[in-house]
Parts: structure tokens; C-alpha cells; sequence
């Protein structure tokens, strides 16, 4: 079973040179700290910062300078900064080519819910519709269950959705899937992980072919 | 130049009632309108309807007016801060309007910018698009989402001039830019007013025009939201 790390370390195989990503809260944030040698990309806030950079050394953290979980960040040479409209120009224009972003269910059609547990936890969606409404390729960053072992892996959403049809691909901490054809496709397992403990784990239908290889780190 | 100078936040809220709508900057704590903010909360005006991405911590930002149950109506994408926020919503209290972040800044660009509605592919499908027209181009789904039309624009810059121009600082611009477009009223406070001639022009990111009052802010607090550093080694 992957930690969170490791899936953040699994989907930064993912990235591809020159790419624009843009990276939710939570999991996704740690892909930056594993961005493949020989790569270069540009992390796009929502807040109005392409080309964020790491937490800033102690003692030179600047209230003006966040990211788009309101943490202090820094910028690199070569970054940018623009206002809100700006920014989800780039996201609903696609020119940033990845959006990686957490979930609390996922459907077999795509869709997507991450944003409200109705009379529970209201909170927004932020970004998030826009952003899986318009970006190509999708990634989602996941635990397979939730805290009473259910599924999150789903026929049907089962909360309001942020999004209809939209994801292609989920890790996490079990397996990568592929979302296509009303169906999550088995790709690779984590380490030590069985056919089996996945399908017990997805309610959603599972298309299983051939050998399905480990996830390589 | 036409001198937009008000000598302080009282005489920049002149005409601010009970009952408006009002847009105001930043994102999370980041370029709020700190100064406007407590001249709202000690005016106690309520019944406001407040359009901004966030709501403030419960202490701190719009907080301040939701303590005192002056916000009637929010307009955000995002609230997860504010605790004394989420009791109000849930309990009723509070009329609260969540949409999608991309929507929310073109909704108010669209506003100073004579757009009276746009189609974009944010939230159909969703509870958002409920009541909505939707429309197809090019085979993907579209809603219909309007301007809005605020009394007042409150926006924070880090430096104005006197006739109104403004240039940001890092991720402070937001959505200040948008909102300095859309108020019928904008006041623009300020870090640092300058004269005339000492800002350079291709630097402005706000025209003058957008800006009907600037002043020289104070006591700016500027409170980081989450502190996080990497450990000098």
C-alpha cells in the first residue's frame, strides 16, 4: 500500500517535458518534490503564480507571495504573477496541460465529487470546477477507501459533483487505473497489493486484462 | 490628471449603506481591503450582500463582519476558513452563493467590462448550472453565468497615485484587478500613495479610470493564513 508520498511519487512519472501543471491541495502538492530528472515544468497557482517555487527559507516568508492552499511560497526566475481572470484563462483556455487533484468519490463515467458533504462540510469548490471542466488530462490523487474501509471507486457518485465525465486516470495507494468506456481499467498495482484486495476495494466495474505489473519507483 | 485622493477611509465609504452589494479584493488574507474591512465593522452597516472569493478566518478579513452578523448574503467559491462562517450557513443565518473560482473573476470582470453574460464550462452537470440556461459549442456543454452589479469595489493595491492608477504586489493583485472594474463606487487604498509621474505607465495594472477614490491605507496587518518555510539549514 502507498503512502501519500508514494502517490504523489507515482504520478510525477506522469509529467512530460515543457508541461504546465497545475497542482490541488493536499496530495498533489507533494508531486512537486518528485518532478523526474531531464524534465522541465511550470507549476501553475490558481491564485495568479506560474512558476511557483518552494516553501521560502525561514525568515523570508512574504505575506504577498502564496499559493493556492494560502501557504507561503516563493517564485523562480522566469515566473510570472496576474490576476484571477488571467489565471483561469490559462485553465479554461488548456493552455496548461495537467491538473492534478484530490477526490472524495470517483465515478466509472468520469465523474467527479470533491467539494461538499450536503448539511456537513461546506467548504467550495474554489478552482475545482473550473479546472475539471476545461483541462485534457486529468489526474486524480486518492486514497481507494475511505476511513470505514467503503469505496471511493465508484458506479455512481453518491455526492454533489464537481465535475461530469472529466477523469481520466486515478492513483492511489492501490492502484493506477484508467477511467474509459464505463469502466476504471487495472494498470498497475502498489507494491504488494493483489488483483483481489483491488477488487474488493472498487465497487465501481473493474476491467482487469492480463498481468497486471507493480508500480515501479 | 483628475485627483481621486480622499484624505482617509471616513470620507472614502461616504455613501456606504446597509443593504449593499459590494465586492471586496484579496484571496484568502492575501490583498484584502484591511482598512475599508474595520471601517465597515465599526460603521455597522448590515444586511450586506459581499462578493469575494473567500470570507476571512474567523478573527481577521470579512470574519470580522460575520461576527458581528452584518453579511447577509456571501458570494465565494471558497469558505473553509472560517468556522464562525460554516455555523451561520448551516444554521440558516446566513444566504450563502458558493460558485467556481474561474466563474466568480470573470462574473466580475464581465461587470466593468460591459459583458451582461458569458457561456463557460465551469460547473455544468453540477448543482451550479441548476436553473441555468446551458447551451453546446463545438460538442461540449456550456452555462450561462451574468455579471453582478455592486454598489461599491473595495480593492487593495500596493502602490496608487493620486489620479488612481495601481500597481500590485505578488500574489496580491487576485481578484483586485476585476473588482477595481466593476464597483460603480472603487475605492482603492493603498501602501503607498504617490504623486503623479512617479509611477511609470507600463508598469499600471489598474488604470485610473476604474478608480473613483484612493488613500493612503494604514496599519496594514497583513496576516499570513498558513506559514510554511523551508528550515534554514
Amino acid at each position: 500500500m502507498l503512502t501519500k508520498q508514494q502517490i504523489a511519487q507515482r504520478i510525477a512519472q506522469e509529467l512530460q517535458d515543457k508541461w504546465y501543471v497545475n497542482l490541488g491541495i493536499g496530495i498533489p502538492t507533494l508531486v512537486a518534490n518528485y518532478i523526474p530528472e531531464g524534465i522541465d515544468v511550470e507549476f501553475q497557482s490558481e491564485n495568479g503564480l506560474l512558476g511557483m517555487g518552494p516553501f521560502p527559507i525561514e525568515g523570508t516568508e512574504d505575506a504577498d507571495m502564496i499559493n493556492a492552499g494560502k501557504q507561503t511560497v516563493t517564485i523562480l526566475e522566469g515566473g510570472s504573477l496576474f490576476d484571477s481572470a488571467m489565471s483561469f484563462a490559462m485553465i479554461r483556455g488548456q493552455h496548461v496541460q495537467l491538473t492534478v487533484l484530490g477526490a472524495m468519490e470517483v465515478a466509472q463515467n468520469g465523474d467527479i465529487a470533491n467539494w461538499k458533504i450536503p448539511g456537513r462540510m461546506v467548504k467550495g469548490m474554489g478552482g475545482a470546477m473550473d479546472l475539471v471542466a476545461s483541462a485534457d488530462n486529468i489526474i486524480v490523487a486518492m486514497m481507494h477507501t475511505n476511513k470505514r474501509g467503503e469505496s471511493k471507486i465508484l458506479k455512481e457518485c453518491s455526492l454533489p459533483l464537481t465535475g461530469v465525465g472529466c477523469v481520466k486516470k486515478i492513483v492511489t495507494n492501490l492502484a493506477v487505473l484508467d477511467v474509459r468506456d464505463n469502466s476504471f481499467y487495472l494498470l498497475e498495482r502498489a507494491p504488494g497489493v493483489s488483483v483481489e484486495e483491488i477488487q474488493q476495494a472498487t465497487e465501481g466495474s473493474l476491467i482487469v486484462e492480463g498481468e497486471i505489473p507493480e508500480m515501479q519507483f | 490628471m483628475i485627483n481621486k485622493v480622499v484624505k482617509n477611509v471616513e470620507e472614502a465609504l461616504d455613501g456606504v449603506a446597509s443593504g449593499m452589494e459590494f465586492m471586496l479584493g484579496g484571496f484568502g488574507l492575501c490583498g484584502i481591503p484591511e482598512n475599508c474591512i474595520s471601517e465597515l465593522v465599526k460603521r455597522e452597516v448590515s444586511d450586506l450582500t459581499c462578493i469575494s472569493n473567500n470570507a476571512g478566518v474567523d478573527d481577521f478579513g470579512l470574519g470580522q463582519l460575520l461576527q458581528k452578523h452584518q453579511i447577509k448574503k456571501m458570494i465565494s467559491s471558497y469558505v473553509g476558513e472560517n468556522d464562525e462562517f460554516e455555523r451561520q450557513m448551516l444554521s440558516g443565518e446566513l444566504e450563502v452563493d458558493l460558485i467556481p473560482q474561474g466563474t466568480l473573476a470573470e462574473r466580475c470582470r464581465a461587470t466593468g467590462a460591459g459583458i451582461p453574460a458569458f457561456f463557460t464550462p465551469a460547473g455544468y452537470g453540477t448543482e451550479v448550472a441548476e436553473g441555468k440556461e446551458t447551451r453546446d459549442f463545438n460538442g461540449k456543454m456550456h452555462v450561462l453565468e451574468h455579471a453582478f452589479n455592486p454598489e461599491f469595489a473595495f480593492v487593495k493595491a500596493w502602490k496608487g497615485d493620486t489620479a488612481g492608477n495601481l500597481i500590485f504586489k505578488g500574489t496580491a493583485r487576485n481578484f483586485n484587478p476585476m473588482m477595481a472594474m466593476a464597483g460603480k463606487i472603487t475605492v482603492a487604498e493603498v501602501e503607498e500613495l504617490v504623486e503623479v509621474g512617479e509611477l511609470d505607465p507600463n508598469q499600471i495594472h489598474t488604470p485610473g479610470i476604474f478608480v473613483q477614490r484612493i488613500f493612503q491605507g494604514k496599519d496594514y496587518e497583513k496576516r499570513i493564513e498558513q506559514r510554511t518555510v523551508t528550515p534554514k539549514s
